[in-house]
């Protein structure tokens, strides 16, 4: 890809503190939510996080945009180190970013009509006056599908998918370059989900924007995005492109992921082959030694309890955290 | 194969304070013994309240309007509430979504599986009790089933307090177990494990399964036959294979369609235009009218009746009347999918 770097973390780090067991003597733990996670991101590209819950992608996505303080580890947006800077010098900055929430009925102020919603992020801009303001809304609501009848409704007069595109909207409005969709389609009903897609996908063309969509709907990743990351406690264990990772993966974790997506096709479904993994993910407050996934994984291997493995890149663009590829 | 459950005519209405909601409108299906039918449709389709009035377990402003649930030689509609909790758990049990909610925290699971036993099979003994529910749990393939036992739900992760309500929905070797949207709390590795779970447990021990989901990924690994829902309607069913492959109705099609298939490349989803009805209203004519591609005239004011294309394939659509004929590019779009 040879398009600008639009941002780069190295080894981030989100370690939240936590009680173990209560009562006087009780000791504060870290639990590494995310533990030393690289990557680039390059302008207009979609980068997918997938992973299962507790997996840290959501942490990540926010600890990115810093609503999450960064434990340690850097953040260069835009050419920029964001990762110490103070709250008010993270704002000119802050506006070139912006999220997608998961719930599109709880993201929404059930108190705020539609273009209060929208215009909120644009209130600290000094350049944008209110008539401007409300123009720009309208212009919002109509590059998302929505009318301008709408505009002074509230979310509850709306269903799902129309609450998700109001969420865009707002999203859009500062004029960000990068967007974290923190799983924007897992609450629509399936007809829907193909609907919003679309749009994410119209608007990354027509705006400009980079999107690190966060989902663990498989497919549906692997559609919208360029680029695929599989996270597993904290760490992030292959990245490569979307085909490659789908059709390729190396991770035996990965591997196992992609084999269990259910596909809607009956004969695919009878004759492919299911890589099971037994077991369910360890606790993060006392992860296992070495590679995290060596509790589950069918081809451990002697150094895997010893040694942690780094994500290298074993192809071009094909990045793997696994001893078995060791070379 | 034998007939287990019969649905005639099946209306559900809820009543509040908007209105009465016409959830379920005179649907009728049939379930046969041994088989796994997976009723696929979206949030409103009424597919957890047909699973919830067929164990009379609809929530107080719901009421069964009209219609039949014959199970073996009784009419599920009409039985009194004494003889109804004889055949929940016992008969027919059910599958939630949630595991985290569906088991009691205050109680072990030994307590929460015994509680059944207790109540449907007055003459087992203690030791049998005791037997039977190691045995299922270890069917259910959960290790250390003695010490799991002694367990509160709390000390369970997700995965495996499924597996437990699965185990204790099977206890009684039931005759149908209802699997409402089984795996939709759970992650996919899990998700896949509990899906082959089922599936093996309704051959092991020959019975039926209706699965309710939108996941149409899960009901091609599972399913023997699908019925589709749409707006409190049945609107199509079919074997698996014709309902992937040879689908008449366009919101099957729809449904199929919208999903992202691999080498798509650049090309856009198609999704379906609109949002769900709204069950409010009452209605005119097809459900999906508004939002169908190919709807025509006739749709907007008649209701499709159901045209049978083959012995087990229904669909709803006037584009099935024996006069209706479609166009050549229509043919052509149809047999390509």
């Amino acid at each position: 890809m040879n398009q600008r770097v639009l941002l780069e973390v190295s080894e981030l780090k989100k370690y939240f503190l936590i009680k173990k067991d209560e009562g006087l003597f009780s000791q504060t733990v870290p639990l590494k939510a995310v533990d030393g996670v690289s990557f680039t991101l390059h302008e207009n590209e979609t980068l997918g996080l997938v992973g299962e819950s507790g997996c840290g992608k959501t942490t990540l996505g926010r600890t990115v945009i810093r609503l999450y303080e960064p434990t340690g580890g850097s953040i260069v947006f835009d050419g920029q180190e964001i990762a110490d800077l103070s709250a008010k010098e993270l704002l000119p900055s802050r506006r070139k970013m912006h999220m997608i929430f998961q719930d599109p009925y709880s993201s929404l102020s059930p108190r705020m009509n539609v273009t209060e919603i929208i215009s909120e992020s644009m209130e600290n801009d000094a350049s944008i006056g209110p008539r401007e303001r409300k123009d720009r809304v309208l212009e919002l609501l109509a590059l998302v599908g929505l009318n301008s009848d709408h505009a002074n409704r509230f979310p509850h007069e709306f269903s799902g998918g129309q609450r998700q595109r109001i969420g865009i909207a707002r999203s859009l409005a500062a004029n960000p370059k990068f967007i974290v969709c923190d799983e924007p389609i897992s609450a629509l009903d399936v007809s829907i989900q193909a609907q919003v897609v679309n749009l994410l996908k119209e608007i990354q063309e027509s705006h400009n924007v980079a999107y690190l969509f966060i989902a663990h709907d498989l497919s549906m990743v692997q559609y919208i995005s360029d680029r695929i990351g599989v996270m597993y406690m904290g760490h992030l264990v292959e990245l490569a492109s979307s085909s490659t990772l789908m059709q390729h993966p190396l991770h035996p974790y990965a591997q196992a992921l992609i084999s269990s997506i259910p596909v809607a096709d009956p004969h695919t479904e009878r004759t492919k082959t299911r890589i099971a993994i037994s077991g369910e993910i360890p606790s993060l407050i006392n992860p296992p030694s070495g590679c995290a996934f060596r509790t589950r994984c069918p081809r451990v291997g002697t150094l895997c309890d010893q040694v942690t493995p780094e994500l290298k890149e074993i192809d071009a663009d094909h990045h793997v955290a696994c001893h078995l590829y060791d070379k | 194969m034998a007939t287990l459950l019969t649905v005639e005519d099946l209306k559900v209405t809820f009543s509040t304070k908007f209105g009465q909601v016409n959830a379920v409108n005179n649907i009728s299906f049939t379930m046969n013994e041994g088989e796994i039918l997976a009723v696929v449709g979206e949030s409103g389709s009424g597919k957890s309240v047909t699973a919830l009035s067929i164990l009379q377990l609809l929530a107080k402003n719901g009421r069964i309007r009209n219609g039949v649930v014959s199970f073996g030689d009784h009419n599920l509609v009409t039985m009194p509430e004494g003889e109804m909790r004889k055949v929940r758990g016992a008969e027919i049990s059910m599958i939630f979504q949630d595991p985290m909610s569906c088991l009691n925290p205050v109680f072990t699971v030994e307590y929460q599986m015994e509680e059944v036993l207790r109540f449907h099979k007055k003459e087992m003994s203690r030791e049998q009790r005791h037997s039977r529910m190691i045995e299922m749990l270890e069917l259910v393939q959960i290790s250390n089933p003695e010490q799991r036992l002694k367990q509160y739900p709390h000390e369970l992760s997700g995965g495996m307090r499924q597996r437990v309500m699965i185990a204790i929905s099977l206890l009684c070797q039931p005759k149908l177990l209802i699997a409402d949207e089984p795996t939709t709390a759970l992650d996919v590795t899990i998700q896949a494990q509990i899906v082959n779970l089922i599936k093996e447990l309704s051959r092991q021990l020959h019975t039926s399964v209706m699965l309710i989901t939108h996941n149409l990924g899960m009901v091609a690994g599972m399913a023997d036959r699908v019925q589709v829902m749409y707006g409190g309607e049945i609107v199509e069913t079919a074997p698996i294979d014709v309902i992937f492959y040879g689908s008449r109705h366009p919101y099957t099609s729809g449904l199929l369609k919208a999903l992202p298939k691999p080498n798509m490349g650049d090309e856009p989803l198609h999704p379906i235009p609109g949002s769900t009805p709204d069950l409010l209203l009452d209605h005119i004519g097809c459900m999906f009218y508004e939002r169908c591609d190919y709807a025509m005239e006739c749709c907007r004011d008649l209701t499709p009746p159901k045209y049978r294309i083959s012995s087990d394939h229904m669909a709803k659509c006037w584009r099935c009347h024996p006069d209706f004929s479609e166009t050549a590019e229509e043919k052509e779009v149809r047999e390509a999918r």
